[in-house]
């Protein structure tokens, strides 16, 4: 049935391309650069934005669509997307066969590689059939960035656009390599590392060897003399091609730690979780670091004892968690959300909470448009409305984050998707995308 | 080299504290005798001691009101404020830093120093033959992980020995196979440090040889990184120090041969509470030793312990000190420094000695800590009674000449920090409740 659905979203979106151009007039339009245009039109041709303004004249073959009482906003990318975890290293995709049962290797030190997927590339794992694509893009999501979930080098993610086939979804690979916080479960070797310590002095490690092996490579192939040729590691190719690392940093703790390490590993990184970095802010503008923000706000565990005595520090740090944005904001640090395993619908909802928390309205549209492509260096080509952009658009019938604003349009490279009116009933599997 | 750098940053984080003076104080200096006097701190440190002071202008000043004063306390052995401990899965895991997982929110921190201990050295666990690189911090309650460590101290890396290591019977937690590491009996763990310190000295030729070559002006490629032959190349070098977690008289004795076999020193052996049997051959070998007053029989090589243990080390010249290994036995150290002139008649000043100036000498930061003495840092703890009294109570703790801790304040602000605990509950439970009514849908 699911699949059904997806075939039939599928060929709505094949027979919708047909138009070469649309024009969406008498909108507000949030462009997310610049003024609000109260009463403006955005032309969209082939996928890409074609312009933008307040009296546009429309060329004839456009399609017009009336946008009186409607606003446009700058299509919402999900800044960090876990995909289910492959079961197999190195298997070939998420829905490759399980380990073969029998003995795994166990693993003696940083040598050997440990849970390091480094060279798996969510872009090669896309199941367009995906239910949750749709239910993204209902809730007014254009684009996801999406990572391979498991072992401590996951692997590498993608940008991709919620719709059209695979090929056509990907904006950008590899967009960065993902460090989870897991250095057990399922894709993890057994042995070393066995601790956080273990983490730490692996990733330490792996990063010295891939300059090391990038080094000898180029002597070696210069010639110069004495110069062994280096072993191929799929493992360091894999973190040498990656233009960014992800590295988990959820409470103040890990927020310092984790900043002052990506410091000293000297690489581009970007932090994920930061519900405790509202205490955190000026020492992350100082280290330059970009954050992405889950939005999953800490609340206590529905299954906790309710004997338990939280330790006041525990109770602050989930009160203060929703002012990390508007801390980091007044910090000037760069931030994005990511939906951190809420499902879509929940986000606006979520950022509200940021907002009354005391962030900009303007700024948490930002986190969710322009900041996500700003941190994955493609706000030149997405997350605003300007000429030339791909043609990800949201159209809403009122503010964004208001309780009653329904999303009546969603254009991904230039196609529209009309969300259903009503949500529909809720399935019985929750959905599980988001980070861990 | 960059190291020093932040550490030296760190150090500037916080502007100088004011002035203090410390006045009518039973004063402990513990290395220059007691008095009755004051105690002038300024810049964070002591600037004199004795029973009349100058007193800074615009100094803040404490009356005592007669109680007593001695220097923060050193903890050289303990494992608070981590949040991992060992790394475990091998036998060599001189790669892994205790820095590197630090929690400076750890509310161990503040227990420790409403005990009055200011010093602590942060170890590796003992579950690797040589476990990871240490570190040591001040109980500065309220920095965060880089505003805690003990600025400008000698790096230092942790050894084991023992039942620890060899892991009889064990089996992973949640389950699998037994234990398949290396090594399993004490002839192993000596053949792991053997074959650790030859592969360093393999990788610092290599390294030595690269550096000569190049001094040349030959071609060459730098050898690979090793971050887990560095610090053992620091310890042949005499760069890094050595604390080696050992419990019977034959294993120390075997660690000490294999030191002086490459040519390092064992600094510390921890626990070591067979150290009576051997106390010559380990105060031949300069080492220092790090003690129990008298907690064992809680594991086999544990069982032949004395209570008489660090007395007669110190008799025979070892330099000794006594160490919690432990979160709450830390908060008493003072009663663990009684104990020892019980079993064993110490004076006061060398009981006093074993938890202040000889752990700060086998940390080697007694230029910094350990005793009131013009120049070092204002680490300093008022108790009420005399501190090797069962009745002594910590008052205050001043670290770097800042207090850090204050019974009066801790007693009269629980009242406000409980209604802010109810407060935040009562929020949690509404937003609870919020949630819940809105996920309802109608079906």
């Amino acid at each position: 049935m699911r699949y059904l659905i997806g075939v039939l979203a599928l060929c709505g979106a094949l027979a919708a391309e047909t138009p070469t151009a649309i024009a969406l007039r008498h909108a507000r339009v949030v462009t997310g650069e610049g003024p609000v245009l109260e009463r403006g039109t955005v032309l969209l041709r082939d996928g890409t934005i074609e312009a933008v303004g307040q009296e546009l004249e429309l060329p004839a073959d456009a399609w017009v669509i009336e946008g009186q009482g409607l606003t446009v906003y700058p299509g919402l990318t999900d800044g960090l997307v876990v995909m289910d975890a492959p079961a197999a290293p190195g298997g070939g995709g998420a829905r490759a066969a399980p380990a073969p049962a029998g003995r795994q290797a166990v693993s003696r030190g940083p040598e050997d590689r440990p849970s390091t997927h480094s060279w798996r590339r969510a872009a090669d794992m896309l199941a367009p059939e995906d239910r949750r694509i749709e239910e993204a893009r209902n809730a007014g999501f254009t684009s996801a960035v999406l990572y391979p979930g498991s072992g401590i080098f996951a692997g590498q993610g993608a940008v991709v656009n919620l719709a059209g086939d695979k090929r056509r979804m990907v904006v950008q690979s590899p967009a960065g390599q993902y460090v989870t916080r897991a250095f057990r479960g399922p894709g993890s070797t057994p042995g070393f590392p066995a601790s956080l310590l273990g983490v730490m002095a692996y990733i330490r490690q792996i990063y010295l060897d891939a300059a090391h092996y990038r080094e000898r490579r180029a002597a070696w192939e210069q010639g110069v003399a004495g110069v062994a040729r280096p072993d191929y590691d799929r493992a360091l190719e894999g973190l040498l091609e990656s233009p960014r690392v992800l590295l988990p940093a959820r409470s103040r703790v890990e927020v310092e730690r984790m900043a002052a390490f990506a410091k000293e590993l000297g690489v581009a990184a970007v932090l994920y979780g930061a519900e405790g970095a509202y205490a955190a802010a000026p020492r992350l503008a100082e280290a330059g670091v970009p954050v992405l923000v889950s939005l999953k706000w800490p609340e206590r565990a529905r299954d906790q004892d309710p004997e338990e005595r939280e330790s006041l520090r525990v109770l602050e740090a989930r009160e203060r968690a929703s002012s990390t944005p508007a801390a980091l904001a007044k910090a000037g640090v760069r931030f994005a959300f990511y939906s951190g395993g809420i499902p879509p619908r929940e986000v606006r909802k979520a950022v509200k909470r940021a907002i009354d928390a005391g962030l900009p309205e303007e700024a948490a549209v930002r986190a969710l448009t322009l900041a996500p492509a700003e941190i994955y260096g493609l706000e030149r080509r997405m997350g605003s409305i300007a000429k030339g952009k791909i043609a990800n658009l949201v159209v809403t019938d009122g503010p964004l984050f208001a309780e009653k604003t329904g999303i009546r349009y969603v254009f991904i490279d230039g196609v529209k998707f009309e969300p259903p009116r009503e949500a529909p009933p809720e399935g019985r599997r929750a959905a599980t995308g988001g980070a861990r | 080299m960059k190291r020093v750098g932040w550490l030296f940053v760190a150090a500037c984080l916080l502007p100088a504290a004011p002035p203090l003076v410390i006045r009518n104080a039973q004063v402990i200096t513990v290395t220059k005798g007691s008095f009755r006097g004051e105690v002038a701190i300024r810049d964070g440190r002591i600037a004199a001691v004795g029973e009349k002071v100058l007193i800074p202008p615009n100094a803040q000043v404490l009356d005592a009101g007669g109680q007593y004063v001695m220097p923060g306390i050193i903890d050289p052995h303990s494992h608070i404020a981590l949040e991992s401990i060992n790394e475990g899965a091998v036998s060599v895991a001189s790669m892994t830093r205790v820095e590197d997982v630090l929690d400076p929110e750890s509310v161990a921190i503040y227990r420790a120093l409403a005990g009055g201990v200011t010093t602590v050295a942060l170890l590796h666990g003992s579950a690797d033959s040589i476990g990871g690189q240490c570190a040591i911090i001040k109980t500065r309650w309220g920095q965060d992980a880089r505003g805690l460590l003990f600025e400008g101290a000698p790096p230092y890396i942790k050894f084991a020995l023992g039942e620890n290591v060899t892991r009889p019977g064990w089996t992973p937690r949640g389950g699998g196979p037994p234990n398949l590491r290396y090594p399993a009996s004490r002839m192993g763990v000596e053949d792991v440090f053997r074959q650790a310190f030859t592969e360093a000295r393999a990788y610092q030729r290599a390294w030595r040889d690269y550096k000569e070559r190049r001094g040349r002006g030959e071609p060459a490629v730098a050898p690979r990184r090793d971050l887990k032959l560095e610090p053992l190349v620091e310890v042949l070098e005499g760069k890094r120090r050595v604390h080696t977690h050992a419990y019977r008289g034959d294993e120390i004795l075997m660690i000490l041969r294999v030191a002086e076999e490459f040519g390092f020193k064992i600094h510390v052996l921890v626990h070591v509470l067979e150290g009576y049997k051997v106390a010559k051959e380990i105060a031949a070998h300069g080492a220092g030793a790090t003690t129990f007053s008298d907690w064992w029989a809680y594991k086999v090589e544990a069982s032949d312990a004395i209570p008489y243990n660090a007395a007669v080390m110190a008799r025979k010249g070892v330099l000794v000190s006594l160490n919690s290994d432990n979160a709450e036995l830390m908060r008493r150290m003072n009663l663990e420094a009684a104990k020892v002139m019980k079993y064993g008649g110490l004076s006061e000043d060398e009981a006093l000695a074993m938890i202040t100036i000889n752990p700060a000498k086998q940390l080697g930061i007694d230029g910094r800590v350990g005793s009131i003495e013009p120049g070092k840092d204002a680490d300093l703890v008022i108790y009420d009674r005399h501190p090797l009294s069962s009745y002594a109570k910590v008052q205050k703790v001043v670290i770097d000449g800042r207090i850090y801790f204050d019974r009066d304040v801790d007693l009269s602000g629980r009242e406000a920090r409980e209604k802010r605990r109810r407060e935040l509950l009562e929020r949690a439970a509404a937003r609870s409740k919020e949630a819940q009514s809105k996920n309802r849908r109608p079906q």
